[in-house]
């Protein structure tokens, strides 16, 4: 739970007054754009940064004051890797094991257990270094499990991954919150994955600008928009407008019109349009609308300053060359 | 205060990836040995032996002096590594003290230092030098005090920097002069007033001092020791408790 959180460095606000609540066990999403303040934000929530003013709350604990309860009830995979490269998956997971004092009598099964959970058993005794991107991320979240935490925070899980460890990774990160009663917190800025949670909060430059479920968020952009063929389109526009009342448009010889629940409003128009319809597609909102209706920007075609991209360029590189 | 399963786990990371790493060990090896035998095996050629000590025999507990100082350093500034590598950040959200973190690191350059210098510490019979067990068993002490104080020290100028380019820059601007600046390889005695005042600012010259005075406590003389052992040890604990404590305040900050 966030109150008016604000952080300043120097002259810049890179949070300005942000408050959520997050339910247990509920999966949230913080998007925005690269800069928009998630890492800030959850740099705060981990107790790395002291904010400028406003509270935040994890179980209940405060999370500038009481950082050492913070600590233990909580679990991190940061935006770039944490593993110690130079030791093998088990070391790295044994190194957390005694970091946060889980009991010697069930280490070892834990440690086994998170290893046959992100499936990395055979690869157990291996080096990091030798460990793919998909594979890396993987660990860090069984590492982030080993103790048990009460919230789990994942920076950019997916971030320079291919599609299918994206895809893999997703799955396996919905199945967390019953398997572990894991609140999971996460930011993304890729707008389809943030489809999987049950709320989210869309911040951009510091400020939240819309937060609710993804179907709330989209009923922002109004609903889903039909699209029609029709042998004859200025008939069919003229029948729909006089038996639906409802707004009509035509472009590229398509005629199109939004509708809040468009599933269910399809066979009513094929009905009364007939044996004109020759195509019938329907396109639901993603919230990638729902940015762009927000902010009048497209959220990942956003020029970032050079020291952003210099940033994200030696990351991809590292990313690229941890591998070999 | 401390917790010791952050401790424990931070030295046996440190000691695992130590032995791990073969080149490391023989080239931290290789440099004692090389300054041992090229440098005061030339050397003594050149200057007078004292009354019971050859040049070669002199700069035996500069030598030692001279891996502790380089294998603590080294280990603290992995902790610049650790930063730039983010493996920090996994230590820093852990329910650990920031001191504890510290008291790891620096234990853990003493565990590796101490272990180093036990390993050149065996070639005293080469250079025709006779220890008894108990001035043995002083080495290993002094130097396990010593690498304390220098890896407390090295972390302190870690919490300073960011990047691993600085590494050049605390290699040539703080380890090479504390290695010449030390008794290391010349009585500091027989320096000029300016470089003896700055050997006496020097933390590894009492503990290149203590290890004089254990090694050979009866020469007198040119070679002999500059102060007493008690001055020495009494400075090196001192500064192994000033440094430890400053490095654990220069750890805690917070933005």
């Amino acid at each position: 739970m966030v109150e008016n959180l604000v952080k300043k460095f120097g002259s810049i606000t890179a949070v300005d007054d942000v408050s959520f609540e997050v339910e247990e066990g509920a999966i949230f999403g913080f998007l925005g754009p690269n800069g928009a303040g998630k890492t800030t934000t959850i740099n705060i929530l981990c107790t790395l940064l002291s904010p400028t003013s406003g509270k935040a709350y994890i179980n209940r604990y405060d999370c500038d004051r009481e950082s050492a309860e913070v600590r233990r009830a909580i679990g991190i995979v940061f935006q770039d890797s944490s593993l110690d490269k130079d030791l093998t998956a088990r070391e790295n997971l044994m190194f957390h094991a005694y970091l946060y004092r889980v009991d010697k009598t069930e280490r070892k099964e834990r440690i086994e257990d998170a290893l046959r959970f992100v499936d990395l058993t055979d690869r157990a005794d291996d080096l990091v270094k030798k460990f793919s991107g998909g594979m890396k991320r993987r660990l860090e979240v069984a590492r982030g499990l080993i103790h048990r935490p009460k919230v789990l925070f994942l920076d950019e899980p997916t971030l320079g991954l291919d599609p299918q460890s994206r895809t893999n990774l997703w799955e396996f990160i919905t199945t967390l919150p019953k398997l572990h009663r894991v609140t999971i917190f996460m930011t993304t800025h890729y707008m389809e994955e943030a489809e999987v949670c049950d709320k989210i909060a869309i911040i951009d430059k510091g400020k939240i600008i819309a937060s609710g479920t993804p179907a709330d968020l989209k009923k922002i952009v109004g609903g889903d928009v039909i699209y029609l063929k029709t042998s004859n389109n200025e008939e069919a526009m003229k029948d729909i407008r006089k038996l639906f009342d409802m707004e009509v448009s035509e472009k590229d010889g398509e005629i199109f019109l939004s509708a809040l629940k468009g599933d269910a409003c399809i066979p009513a128009l094929i009905r009364e349009v007939g044996e004109r319809v020759l195509s019938v597609r329907m396109q639901r909102p993603t919230l990638n609308d729902v940015f762009l209706k927000l902010t009048g920007k497209e959220i990942r075609e956003q020029n970032g300053t050079g020291l952003d991209n210099i940033k994200a360029m030696v990351r991809s590189y590292r990313r690229r060359h941890d591998r070999d | 205060m401390i917790e010791t399963n952050a401790v424990y786990v931070i030295v046996a990371r440190e000691f695992k990836k130590f032995i791990r790493e073969k080149s490391r060990l023989i080239s931290t090896l290789a440099r004692p040995l090389l300054w041992l035998f090229l440098i005061g095996g030339g050397m003594s050629r050149l200057v007078p032996a004292g009354e019971n000590v050859s040049y070669i025999q002199f700069i035996f507990p500069g030598i030692l002096g001279m891996t502790i100082l380089f294998s603590s350093i080294f280990s603290s500034i992995s902790i610049i590594w650790d930063k730039e590598f983010g493996f920090m950040k996994e230590i820093l959200v852990a329910p650990v003290s920031r001191f504890s973190v510290v008291v790891g690191k620096a234990t853990s350059g003493m565990v590796l230092s101490t272990f180093q210098a036990v390993i050149v510490l065996c070639l005293f019979p080469f250079i025709g030098l006779r220890l008894d067990p108990l001035q043995i068993v002083g080495v290993i002490l002094v130097s396990a005090i010593l690498s304390f104080a220098l890896a407390s020290f090295g972390i302190l100028l870690a919490s300073f920097y960011e990047s691993y380019e600085s590494f050049s820059v605390i290699m040539n601007f703080i380890v090479m002069p504390m290695f010449f600046l030390s008794g290391a390889m010349y009585p500091v005695k027989l320096l000029p007033e300016v470089l003896k005042l700055v050997s006496k600012l020097n933390p590894l010259t009492y503990g290149v001092d203590a290890l004089k005075n254990i090694v050979f406590p009866y020469e007198t003389g040119r070679m002999s020791a500059d102060f007493s052992l008690f001055t020495d040890l009494a400075v090196i604990l001192t500064l192994s408790l000033v440094f430890v404590l400053i490095a654990g305040k220069a750890f805690e900050r917070k933005q």
